[in-house]
């Protein structure tokens, strides 16, 4: 993997964890407007990030999440393959 | 419904094979306290849970829980790559190997493969939401015994990363376990859209 596509997949790991924590806060918070904020600031974050990996890279998510090119979710490399 | 995301909640890359955790990480992946464990056991527990926050905690450390499992899964893969018969017999894989080779199946370190038993599930929000506290923090006392065993800086990254995941969830549950404890005490209004149907 090169080392810009590590560095995009880095990014989106850090928008998608700002993410789940305040999706986790907000599941027991969910009149918090504070959180509510940060949490849309992030997630438009994070769908910009993965368009843009997308577009380079191949799909990250399958089912009909993005735009699937013939075999690119097949034979981009699978997360659990050393880098 | 799903949808898989093809990454890793945080990076693992394990260079050099270390079979001693390899057998160890077993106890997170198909031991009593694993994340299978914990994921099976909220994304179980969820249907009889009577407040919408409730369900919405379940679900969704349920699903980060299943991302817990991959992340271990693949250290543990990592951790027996290329690693010959004479090596995993050393390390006390031999009954491992004879049964998976280099797969990854779900046994704690003795080889007691998983079970449904690990868990419960007594649709009783008070009793299963106290369950899930203390699995969190057994979780988080394996993860540390797990750190005690070695000194390799690509296996206590992650797992610095997970411990601080279950010291999270355990705070999540535990605003959980107050919000049905107000309910059964009358004390707050349920969160829950079919409330009123339900109440005569």
């Amino acid at each position: 993997m090169e080392q810009e596509q590590m560095a995009m997949l880095q990014k989106i790991g850090e928008a998608r964890f700002t993410c789940v924590e305040l999706g986790l806060y907000l599941d027991t918070h969910p009149e918090d407007a504070a959180a509510m904020a940060d949490y849309t600031c992030y997630s438009d974050k994070l769908t910009g990030l993965i368009s843009a990996y997308e577009e380079s890279y191949g799909p990250l998510l399958n089912f009909g999440q993005c735009n699937m090119e013939a075999g690119s979710w097949v034979h981009s490399p699978w997360p659990w393959e050393n880098v | 419904m799903w949808i898989y995301e093809k990454r890793l909640e945080y990076p693992v890359n394990i260079t050099r094979p270390d079979l001693k955790m390899a057998k160890l990480l077993m106890a997170q992946y198909g031991g009593p306290d694993s994340e299978l464990g914990a994921s099976l056991r909220y994304l179980t527990q969820r249907y009889s849970m009577p407040d919408d926050r409730v369900k919405a905690t379940l679900t969704d450390i349920g699903t980060e829980e299943l991302a817990h499992f991959e992340m271990i899964a693949t250290m543990i893969k990592q951790c027996m790559q290329g690693a010959t018969c004479a090596e995993l017999d050393q390390a006390g894989l031999a009954g491992y190997y004879v049964m998976h080779d280099h797969g990854v199946f779900p046994v704690d370190p003795n080889g007691v493969p998983f079970t449904a038993a690990y868990f419960q599930c007594t649709g009783d929000a008070i009793a299963d939401l106290t369950e899930d506290m203390a699995a969190e923090q057994k979780a988080r006392a394996t993860y540390e015994h797990l750190m005690n065993m070695t000194n390799n800086e690509q296996l206590l990254e992650p797992l610095y990363f997970l411990r601080e995941r279950e010291v999270v969830h355990f705070q999540r549950f535990g605003e959980c376990l107050e919000i049905v404890q107000g309910i059964a005490n009358g004390r707050s209004s349920c969160s829950c859209r079919n409330a009123r149907r339900r109440r005569p």
